[in-house]
This record gives structure tokens, sequence and C-alpha cells, in this order.
């Protein structure tokens, strides 16, 4: 099998609100960051491009074609898309060069999240028959999950505004993030509930934004000249598309996923993971299997800015840019997408 | 048990999302210029080919473009068609003429209505002009042109059709 290496990632800041920027304009930035990070002049410099968006942040069918505009697709390019976080066209990116198909693969991945009513928006990526319909929003199914794991008592209301108090202790080190602060457990419990057991901050944000990342073989990476970290494990695994049908206060996909990717193989320093609500973030620490001594998203996390379709891409970048700048050896990345953590990806990135 | 129940075979479940929708710097910057009854694109850095309206890259180079260029309203037919079948909704009255028109200055067509012309004599490299609203009428739309009609010019070669250089003055007319 032939090894990858991630050699190139940027990413936005989260704001809230954008304004009267259009998606191709959020997007080139960025391309041109992790060009400049390589050395190279455009995509075409690379052997494959892959993108995830999703239309309904645009309210546009077939919106992430104009994201093309962004490549510079003369001469044609070799090009896919997933209507996913971008962390699925890393996954895509990745069979592609181990199946011998390409060297080098450009990913990015972009959200204009603002325009929209982010959770109604999101219901109606629901199975479209029985959940779409009925506008299930994505923090009304949050909601529902925290309150079974508080009345599973495995976890307390302390518990998760201890997450959500670390991410914005943590998020003051990151400059690109929306919310950032010193704020205690005790403060955060005096807030109202937005929905019940849910209080605002145990929501991640609304934000704008996009990211890119660059990978290839190591050989390539080599060829190039830059710092890289080696990409040594990537799985994904879904569950039922009906929350009904499994244990919301577990999640055996990344479970499964992250014994695939050989997480615990060696040891971690570092874990960025996609958590969009306090309490998932303490459903998946207990999944990955993450002890105390590890830092768990040292950047913030999605809790302090949350791109949507491209926080999953960006949290394997913040691993790789923990690993490249000797902060870490070796760490993990975790993307969500769908309902309640319904599908899962769990990347191992290791120092070269 | 009964198995007389009809098979379903289709449910409504209407959608209604509202949206605040922006169209991004580069074309608010043409749609403010229309208002103004100016003709505004950007121009490539790599390539130097001028496109109006721009989105705020060059979709061929993949970089942004932040020049902007003013056009005058004079161009080519780089393409037509003869609209026969009424459209529900559309006020205009067939048959009328559908064109694809590169102005001059610009590397790219936009569609735009062909007018005050015989149908059966448009053609390709035909010369065409703007006709205006009012000024009063002036809003941020491409309709501020009510249509393009024929110019007495000479007409250009298929193969210099979208190669001219800036013809005039870019001026609110």
């Amino acid at each position: 099998m032939r090894d990858i290496a991630v050699v190139a990632f940027s990413q936005s800041a989260c704001v809230a609100d954008i304004g009267a920027v259009n998606e191709v304009e959020l997007i080139m930035p960025q391309l041109q960051a992790v060009y400049a990070q390589v050395g190279l002049s455009s995509a075409q410099d690379v052997d494959f491009v892959c993108s995830g968006s999703c239309d309904y942040l645009q309210g546009a069918a077939f919106a992430f074609v104009a994201g093309v505009d962004a490549l510079g697709a003369v001469p044609p390019l070799k090009e896919s898309h997933v209507e996913m976080d971008a962390a699925w066209a890393l996954y895509e990116a990745v069979l592609k060069i181990r199946t011998g198909h390409a060297d080098s693969a450009l990913l990015y991945g972009f959200g204009k999240s603002s325009p929209g009513e982010l959770p109604a928006v999101l219901s109606q990526r629901l199975d479209p028959y029985y959940l779409a319909p009925l506008w299930l929003d994505t923090v009304s199914l949050a909601a529902l999950q925290a309150r079974m794991l508080l009345d599973s008592g495995s976890i307390t209301e302390s518990d998760m505004a201890a997450v959500v108090s670390r991410s914005r202790q943590n998020a003051q080190a990151n400059p690109l993030a929306q919310l950032a602060g010193d704020i205690g457990v005790a403060a955060l419990l005096q807030d109202d509930y937005l929905l019940a057991p849910l209080r605002r901050g145990d929501c991640a944000p609304v934000s704008d934004g996009a990211a890119a990342m660059i990978i290839a073989t190591v050989e390539q990476a080599r060829r190039w000249g830059v710092p890289y970290a080696r990409l040594t494990g990537i799985d994904q695994r879904i569950e039922s598309h009906n929350p009904c049908m499994r244990d919301l206060t577990d999640s055996v996909s990344t479970r499964q996923a992250a014994a695939a990717a050989g997480v615990h193989e060696a040891a971690l320093d570092v874990a960025e993971i996609y958590a969009p609500f306090s309490h998932q973030e303490i459903i998946l620490t207990r999944a990955l299997g993450l002890d105390e001594a590890i830092a768990v998203n040292p950047s913030g996390g999605v809790l302090a800015g949350n791109l949507m379709m491209a926080s999953g891409l960006a949290r394997v970048g913040e691993v790789f840019q923990r690993i490249v700048n000797g902060d870490a050896r070796r760490g993990v990345a975790h993307a969500t997408s769908g309902p309640c953590l319904q599908h899962n990806l769990v990347a191992v990135l290791e120092g070269a | 048990m009964s198995t007389a129940r009809p098979d379903v075979t289709g449910i409504e479940a209407p959608v209604y999302l509202h949206y605040h929708f922006t169209a991004g710097t580069a074309p608010a910057r043409f749609l403010v210029r229309l208002r103004e009854g100016l003709l505004s694109g950007q121009r490539c850095p790599r390539c130097a080919k001028v496109y109006i309206p721009a989105r705020g890259s060059c979709p061929a180079c993949g970089v942004p473009t932040t020049e902007e260029v003013l056009l005058p309203d004079r161009g080519t037919v780089q393409s037509f068609t003869i609209v026969h079948i009424p459209i529900p909704g559309n006020p205009i009255e067939p048959p009328y003429v559908v064109a694809n028109i590169v102005l001059d200055g610009a590397n790219i067509s936009f569609i735009h209505l062909l007018s005050d012309c015989v149908n059966e004599a448009v053609r390709i490299g035909q010369r065409v002009e703007a006709v205006w609203r009012p000024p009063e009428e002036w809003d941020y739309a491409m309709d501020n042109i009510r249509h393009f009609r024929p110019l007495d010019e000479p007409d250009v070669p298929v193969e210099r059709i979208g190669t001219l250089p800036v013809s005039g003055p870019a001026v609110p007319r």
C-alpha cells in the first residue's frame, strides 16, 4: 500500500456572517494558501481535486459546481465532489492515491451557513419520508441525545459545561476561532437553556468559511521538499439513518473506525474531534478510548467555530499542523456527518 | 390481518426555507455599476481575459480577479436562437431573438435579447449596441438594458469574435 502524506493545510477564520462574499471568493484564499505552502501555481499541479459542500446551505441545486470556478479548470481537471464534509473528500482522495490513480490531491470544503436558518436547513438532509417532513432540526435531535445521556447517569450537565469551558479556554490561542474566552463551569451553568438540556454554549456556533488541504504520496512529498505528516490510517463507518434504531449514548461506528484506523497501535499526543454539541465530545472521547493524558481539541474544536462541510477536514488539518510544528508526534482526527453522530470518520497522523 | 389497504405511492412534504442571498463581492460590484448605467467587468491578472459579469475568479486560471474594466455597450453576436414557443410567465411575444453577445473588450459573452431587427437577418458576427431604459428606471438589474439592436457596421469574422479591443468610452446613457 502506498504511504500518504499531508503536505499543506489552510483554514479561514470562523465568522458568524462573512457578508457579501460568494462561495468562490470564500474558497480562493484557502486554495492560494495551500498552493503557496507547497510551491504550486494552481490545481493543474496536482493529479486529483475533490471538494465537500452542501447545496442546501446555498439553497441552490448544483451550487457546488460554481466552486470549480475557484480552481482554474482549463485544461480540464480530474475532479470530484462529496455532498458531505470535505473529510470524506479526503477519504475519496486517499482511495484514489492508494489505488495508484493519482500521486497527489487537492481537497477543499466550504460552507456559508449564515444565509439560511442552519438547524432547519440541515433537517432537510434527514430521511425524506419519516424525519425531514417533521422538520426535526439538528439542535432538537442533539437535545434528545443529551437527555438520554443525562438520564442514563453517565454524564452530568456540569460535565457538558466543562467541555464548553475547555473549548473556550483553548480557543484563546486560536486566532481563527469565533468564540473564545475564560469562562468557568459555574458561569456556563448560569445560562438559560436554549433547548433543554442544551444551553447555547453546548451548541457549536453558526459560522462561514472554508478550508483546503493537499495530500500526496510520501515520495511526491519528498520531491516537493516540504514538511509533511504521514496519514497512517483512515476509516469511516455509518450507522442507521433512523436515530431510534441505535444507541444514541454511544458511538459504535466511531469505535469501529478507530480500531480499523489503528488509533491505539501507538501512543497519542493529540486528538481533534468533530463534536458540534458538548455532550457529543464526551461520547466520542469514550468511543475513541482517549485518556486524560491526550490533549483533546487544543484548537477549541467546533464549539469555538464550526465551518459546515469543512470542519471535519479542518480537524485533520489541525493535527497535521501540530505534528509539522513539532507540538505533537502522533494524533487522531475525527469527523462526523448526519444526525446525532450517525456517520464517523477517524484518521491517524504521525510525524515523518 | 387485512391486505386490502392500497399501497402508498406518494406523500406530500413541502419544503419552505428562507435565505438571505448575497451575490458576492465581484457580482455586487457589477450590479452597482449597472445601476449607474455602466458595464463593469474584471480582468484576469494571469491570462488577461476580461469577464463580464465577473464572479471574482478567472475560472480558466483559478486566480482572483480584482482589476475592474469598464466596457462600452457595443458588441458582437457570438450565437443566437429564435424563440417561437411562448414560455409561461414570460411577457415577451414570440418570435424573438436570444443572443450570446460579446462586448468589445470582453472575452466572454452574456445572454440578452436582440430586437429592433429582422429576425431572419440576425447572424453570427453581427454588430449590436445596447438600448437602455430611461435612467430613472435603472435598478441593480440586467434589464436596465431593454435589449440590443443591430449596428450599421461590417460583420466581425468568426475567428475574431471575443477578441476585439474596447471600442469606445463607457459612459452612462
